[in-house]
This record gives C-alpha cells, structure tokens and sequence, in this order.
C-alpha cells in the first residue's frame, strides 16, 4: 500500500492514476504500444493482435465474473455470436467493418442478456452451469446453422474491411494492429471509469453480497443483466473483430476451450482488475507461442519433441491454472504488486 | 417396435454408464461441495490404463482391469491430495478452475502417453448379439447393465453397512457434526475421490469395451454429467443413477427417431438442462434447500 499521501481535492481523489510513478509507467506503455509495429515482424504483429483482441474479451468477462461475482461458461458462446453476426452482415449484406462491429457486438450484448435471464432465479455453481449450457446450445445452432447459411466456416469478403470507406491496404497484420489498439484503448478507459458510476459500484456490491446490494436499493435483476449485457457487448466486439481480423470463421474456434481459456486469463491475470485481465491475455497467449518456439529451437537435439507440442501445450495451460490457484489465487496483478513493494521498502522491506 | 426396444436396450446400458459416472461426480459434490469437471479425464484414465495393462502388457484381463481401477482410484486420491486439499475454503470460481485445468493436464498427459488417434481395444464382453422380443440386441450391452447394477448394489451396501460408508453419509450430512463426532472429514474426502475415480473407470472401461476402441472422445462423457445430475438433483445419489438413465436413452430416442443430420443427441441434455435450472433447480431428488436469488 501507498502511504503518505494526502488528497486535498476530489479531483486528486478520484484519479485513477494519481501517483508519478504510474503515470510515467503509463507513458511508457503507450510510447511501446505506439512504437512496437514499426520495429515489429509480421510473427510479432500477429501476436500482438492476438493479445489485443484477448485483452478485450478477458476485460470484458472480468466485468461479469470478476466485478459481478457471476460466473461464466460461456463466454466462447457469446464471442461466437458477435464473430458470426459481423460475418454474416459482412458476407451477406456486404457491410463495411465500421458498420457490422457495432451492431454485432450490440446485437451479443443482446443474446447475452437472454442467457443472463436464469441469474434471476441462480446464483453460483448453478448459474455456472447454466451458462455451460448456453455455450453447448450456441455452439450447436452454428454447427448446424443451415438455416443461416453458414456451412462449415464463414468467409468475410476482403473489401468489407474498410473504415469509414477507407479500405485498409497493404499489411494487414499492420493495420488491423491500430483497430485492435484503438478498440482496446476504448475498453480500459470504459472499463476503467464504469466502476466509478452507479452501475460500476452495483455490480461490485452484487458481488461482495447480493442481500446487502438489495436492501441498499440495488435491484438485483436489472443489474445482474445488465453486467451480463456489457460483458457480452465487449466479447462480442472482440468475436467480431477476430472475423474481419482473419477473414474467415467456424465454430470450431469457440467451442468450450475457448471459454475456459478466457476464464483461465482472468484467473492468472487477477480477478477484479482491468490490468489483471490484460496481464492474463498476454501471458495466456504468450505461453503456447513460447512453447512453440522452445520446440523448434530444441527440435535438433531432439526430434521427437514436435510431435509432443500440443501436449506440452495443453499440460502446461492446465498446470499454469492450477500453480496459479494453489500458489498465487490472485494472479499477476498481486505479483506485479509485491515486486513494486519490494522495490518500494527496499532495503528495509519485511 | 424392434428400433425401439433396441434403442432402449442400447439407451439403458449407456444410461446405466453413465450413472456410474454420474455418481462419483455427486459423491465428492455432496462430501466437499467441489464441482468436479475433470470427471470425463477419469474415464479415460481408466479407459487407457485397461488398454495399457491388457493390451500393452499383455495381463489376463480381469486381472488387467482390477489393476488398472486400483491404479485410477489412486491417482483419484493423489489429485485429492495435491490439488484440491490447498484449495480449502477459497471461493467458488476457484475450485471449478482448478478442477478445468486438471482435465487439460490430464488430456494432456494421457494424449502423450497414448497419443490422439483412436486404438482399437481389448474386447472382454462377448460380441454376439441375442434376439429380444424380435430385436436383436449386442450380449456387450446387457453386460454392461449388468456390470453397472452390481456396481450400484455394492455400493448401495457400502453406503448403508460399512462404517466408512456411514461416515461419508455423516459427512455430506453436516460436517460440522461429523466431525466434533470423530470422524476423519480430511479422510472421507480421499474416500470419495477414490470412488469418483474408480466408478468413472469402470464406466471408461465398459464404454471402451462397446465401442471397440479407445479415443480421447471418451472424455465428452464428462460434460455430460452436468445435465444428468442437475436433473437427478445436485446432492443426490439415487438421482445421479436416474438423471444417467434419463439422459441416456434419451440420448439413444434422439439419436434414433430424429433426423441424424440434426445432432438432436448432443444438445438435447443440455437444453433439458437449462428448462430444469430454470423450472426445479434442484432437480428430482435434490434437497431444496439450495441458493435462491
């Protein structure tokens, strides 16, 4: 904990950022987002997006399950939902991506706020298995989406990615590098101030005690639906985003692993925190790529282990989850935390 | 008439199955309220160790089997152990979390012992098939109802006879009193892992015997098992039992009398199981004493 500082205004009260320190951290994050795809490869940029749209999707189920206290199964569902709503009105209507990312991801918050209706009668482990069905019932009415159109995957006409009717030329990885950036930027800082309103502060006291929330005039329904709403909105936006990134879909890249990963990011990352779930994106989608890696650099002193990557892939994922729980349950937030009081206190630190 | 009782026969014995399954997941859910979503990984350990010891060593295969079980029920009591004791008292989200992560790690440690691609099994059940009111119906299935309801009997007595059984009913009773009464809260919970691992085995190994192979599908099973025990009830044995047979025939109705290109099979249990979350959400047999909002 910071100590020692006195505010003397609202304004300084209420900042988010209110120490040095974090505001130059803060300036340095930009300056690295801002300067990273000039030096960058396409590898790199790819990655980047990747961690990116991720980042969006994890902040947003942080909303519902780390804010809310409303556990989700089946958030892969509802990203499934915004990717093949924005693919559909991009492939069917020919609609430019600045048109079909907003509406689908209205349209997820939507359907997310349906599958939200049963926190009305459930709350824990039962809701949890509620949205496990949501997720199994979404999964399926694409897999077998006929009367959609949809065959085994979707693909999103090329000249729809535009913006504003500017289409977007040359790398994409590097283009769609500011989208990605420029929509991530938009979520923190929604995200950010959204618990310093009304809605913000209901959704945590929902979640520190329901009953209490009630009695204080929180009306339970409204806003366990309306977490559900925003949630889905920004998993919605990332479903979309993620169709016109790689330019076709199917629902094989949402089925339940999907919701797991993302639950597994807010998890590792810190429940409860913005950063937390940036954090949980980077080093989730980091951890296969740097397996990966490993294995190719290994692969001349022994061959065999490509064969066993997706393994070591998956174990590790697993084992990351269950260190994470036993060790450190609130995540990289608490250890970034800890170095920055190490640091803090030293020499003297206890 | 013969589809029918030929879709019931083949509905009660993967019904039967996954009871079995079912009913591990309900008995650490009601001795450790943990929600258990690596039940699937434990049939196909099972599944796999059976295929190690029969096929790949070469044991006689009752032998083969009992030592396979003996081995499932221990890595039960190891995860116990290792993973889910430190886990004591922290919130929901978390006891579900590690219980995901612990099925990624087990499919993944079974997927590089064994690999992906599907092996063809040892075959211990008989293969021919007899004629039932005019259907003719695979001997396999029979045995396997067969096998699961001695399961179920021996169970039944163990939960009303032994005094271990009797602890664990004290147990998922009130824990509070079973302990200041002297039994070994810490202990009952291996004991329920242990059963959970090995009923989920015998159900691994009864369906890697119908199917004639050995695939990491096996594992599906386990989410499966969510349907079946929110219908039977969360907390309730006899529940579990049903909702499997429920769910398994139909299953095997769907799959039979509904156009195939639908996949009616795979997502019926599961808006059957979102109806009953909304309608009796404790299930059949469930106490109704759980969290209202």
């Amino acid at each position: 904990m910071q100590s020692g500082t006195f505010h003397t205004n609202y304004a300084s009260d209420m900042a988010l950022r209110p120490y040095w320190p974090q505001r130059i951290r803060i300036v340095l994050v930009i300056v690295l987002v801002l300067a990273f795809p000039w030096f960058a490869d396409r590898y790199w940029l790819n990655l980047a997006n990747t961690i990116g749209i991720a980042a969006i999707a994890a902040i947003g189920l942080n909303i519902l399950v780390g804010y809310t206290g409303q556990i989700s199964i089946g958030h892969g569902g509802f990203l499934a939902v915004g990717a093949f709503s924005a693919g559909l009105l991009a492939a069917r209507l020919n609609m430019p991506m600045w048109i079909t990312v907003p509406v689908a991801s209205l349209f997820t918050a939507g359907v997310g706020a349906i599958f939200g209706l049963p926190s009305a009668r459930l709350k824990g482990l039962y809701l949890a298995i509620a949205t496990l069905a949501a997720q199994e019932i979404i999964i399926w009415v694409l897999n077998h989406g006929k009367l959609l159109g949809i065959g085994e995957s979707l693909a999103l006409p090329r000249e729809t990615t535009n913006i504003f009717g500017i289409p977007m030329i040359g790398n994409t990885d590097f283009s769609f590098y500011w989208v990605i950036m420029g929509s991530l930027v938009l979520t923190v800082i929604f995200v950010s101030n959204l618990f310093r309103t009304r809605a913000g502060r209901a959704f945590v006291a929902i979640r520190d005690q329901d009953i209490a929330a009630q009695v204080i005039g929180v009306d339970l329904f409204t806003y366990k639906l309306l977490a559900f709403a925003t949630s889905s909105f920004f998993a919605g936006l990332a479903g979309a985003l993620t169709a016109h990134y790689r330019g076709i879909i199917s629902w094989e890249r949402f089925t339940i692993d999907t919701s797991i990963l993302y639950l597994a990011m807010i998890i590792i990352g810190g429940l409860g925190s913005v950063s937390g779930a940036i954090y949980g994106a980077i080093f989730m989608t980091l951890l296969p790529a740097i397996l990966s890696n490993l294995a190719r650099a290994l692969s001349g002193t022994v061959p065999q282990i490509n064969s066993y990557l997706p393994f070591m892939q998956q174990g590790a994922f697993g084992l990351a989850i269950i260190l994470f729980l036993i060790f450190e349950p609130e995540g990289i937030v608490k250890m970034w935390r800890n170095v920055k009081d190490y640091f803090r206190l030293w020499p003297f630190s206890y | 008439m013969e589809k029918l009782i030929q879709l019931t026969l083949s509905g009660v014995a993967n019904g039967a199955i996954f009871g079995l399954v079912a009913l591990g997941f309900v008995l650490i859910y009601k001795s450790s309220d943990v929600i258990n979503f690596a039940q699937g990984e434990f049939l196909l350990i099972g599944a796999y160790l059976t295929y190690m010891t029969v096929q790949q060593i070469g044991l006689w295969w009752p032998l083969g089997v009992v030592v396979a079980v003996l081995l499932a029920a221990a890595v039960g009591v190891l995860i116990e152990q290792l993973i889910l004791r430190p886990l004591i008292g922290e919130p929901a989200i978390s006891v579900i979390m590690v219980t995901i992560g612990l099925s990624s790690l087990l499919r993944a440690i079974v997927g590089a012992i064994w690999g992906v691609t599907p092996r063809a099994a040892p075959q211990f059940l008989p293969r021919e098939t007899v004629t039932i009111l005019g259907a003719s119906v695979g001997v396999d299935k029979l045995w396997a109802i067969a096998l699961a309801l001695i399961l179920f009997a021996l169970l039944t007595l163990f939960f009303r006879r032994s005094s271990e059984g009797i602890a664990m009913r004290a147990v998922a009773d009130d824990q509070q009193a079973a302990l200041s009464m002297g039994i070994s809260v810490k202990r009952v919970w291996a004991v329920a892992w242990a059963i959970a691992a090995v009923t989920a085995a015998v159900g691994g190994i009864l369906l890697m015997s119908i199917f004639g192979g050995v695939s990491g599908q096996i594992a599906r099973v386990g989410l499966l098992v969510f349907p079946m025990v929110i219908l039977g009830g969360l907390d309730s044995i006899p529940g579990a039992i049903l909702g499997g047979l429920i769910i398994g025939l139909l299953q095997s109705y769907a799959g039979g009398y509904l156009p195939p290109e639908l996949g009616m099979g795979e997502v019926m249990p599961f808006i059957i199981l979102l109806l009953i979350l909304l309608i009796r959400p404790y299930g059949l047999f469930g106490q109704t004493i759980i969290e209202r909002v």
